[in-house]
């Protein structure tokens, strides 16, 4: 289990790597990566800068990590995410889920980032030809991690 | 009192983290809200609407009538978007 902020890119080969080497209880390998869009509804984004709060990020990216072993059987889970300044094509975020099977590595990765998206403190300033602008928090990102809710 | 200010309303205040002493009438988020917006025009006018803010006490996402104390640590932010 771990969760990291990094500026750095992420070498996603080798976190995957890292997460099942030596544990063959593992059967399926659960995997979310996000990515910068060159595209934001109709203007063109040249790039974006992400901020986040240091330690209420961490604590909660590991509140949410904690929530997903607690509801599914996970033999290794990861959490990376980038801040500062990235550009269309980067790597925003990594986000995976290891089990013996399929449904519990696949349901709870997208779960992780459903929660991720809507309760981990980050903030993305978009660029594009109007200038700068911060980014909204959208509906359908709550109604994704509402659908969790017990 | 530490309070830190993320994103909009960092850039709207102008700084990003300041030590205050509030009077010792405030006692809960809402009440913080009200003192601070009379410290000048760039706090009225991050705090103008707060239904578009969220707030945290020591790193934990708290409701307006959430209680503050001199020792806590206070921040302010608009909705998160990460991922």
């Amino acid at each position: 289990m771990s969760v990291r902020v990094q500026e750095e890119d992420i070498d996603i080969g080798a976190e995957l790597a890292e997460m099942t080497v030596g544990n063959h209880a593992i059967g399926g390998l659960g995997v979310f990566v996000g990515l910068v869009r060159d595209i934001a509804g109709e203007a063109a984004v040249a790039g974006m800068t992400l901020e986040h709060y240091p330690g209420m990020t961490e604590r909660q990216l590991e509140a949410i990590e904690a929530e997903a072993c607690a509801r599914w059987p996970l033999q290794a889970s990861r959490i990376v995410h980038r801040v500062g300044r990235l550009e269309p094509g980067d790597n925003i975020v990594l986000v995976a889920c290891a089990s013996a099977h399929r449904q519990a590595a696949l349901d709870a990765t997208a779960f992780l980032i459903d929660w991720l998206k809507t309760k981990a403190p980050f903030w993305k300033l978009e660029e594009t030809r109007a200038g700068a602008h911060w980014v909204d928090a959208r509906e359908s990102d709550d109604a994704a991690a509402a659908r969790w809710s017990r | 009192m530490k309070v830190l200010y993320f994103a909009w309303v960092r850039q709207r205040i102008g700084v990003g983290h300041e030590a205050v002493t509030p009077p010792p009438e405030v006692l809960t988020i809402s009440a913080l809200v009200d003192w601070l917006r009379t410290r000048g025009p760039g706090y009225a006018e991050a705090f103008a609407d707060t239904r578009a803010i969220r707030c945290a006490v020591n790193q934990e996402y708290v409701e307006p009538d959430h209680p503050v104390a001199s020792g806590d640590e206070v921040a302010f932010f608009p909705p998160v978007t990460g991922g």
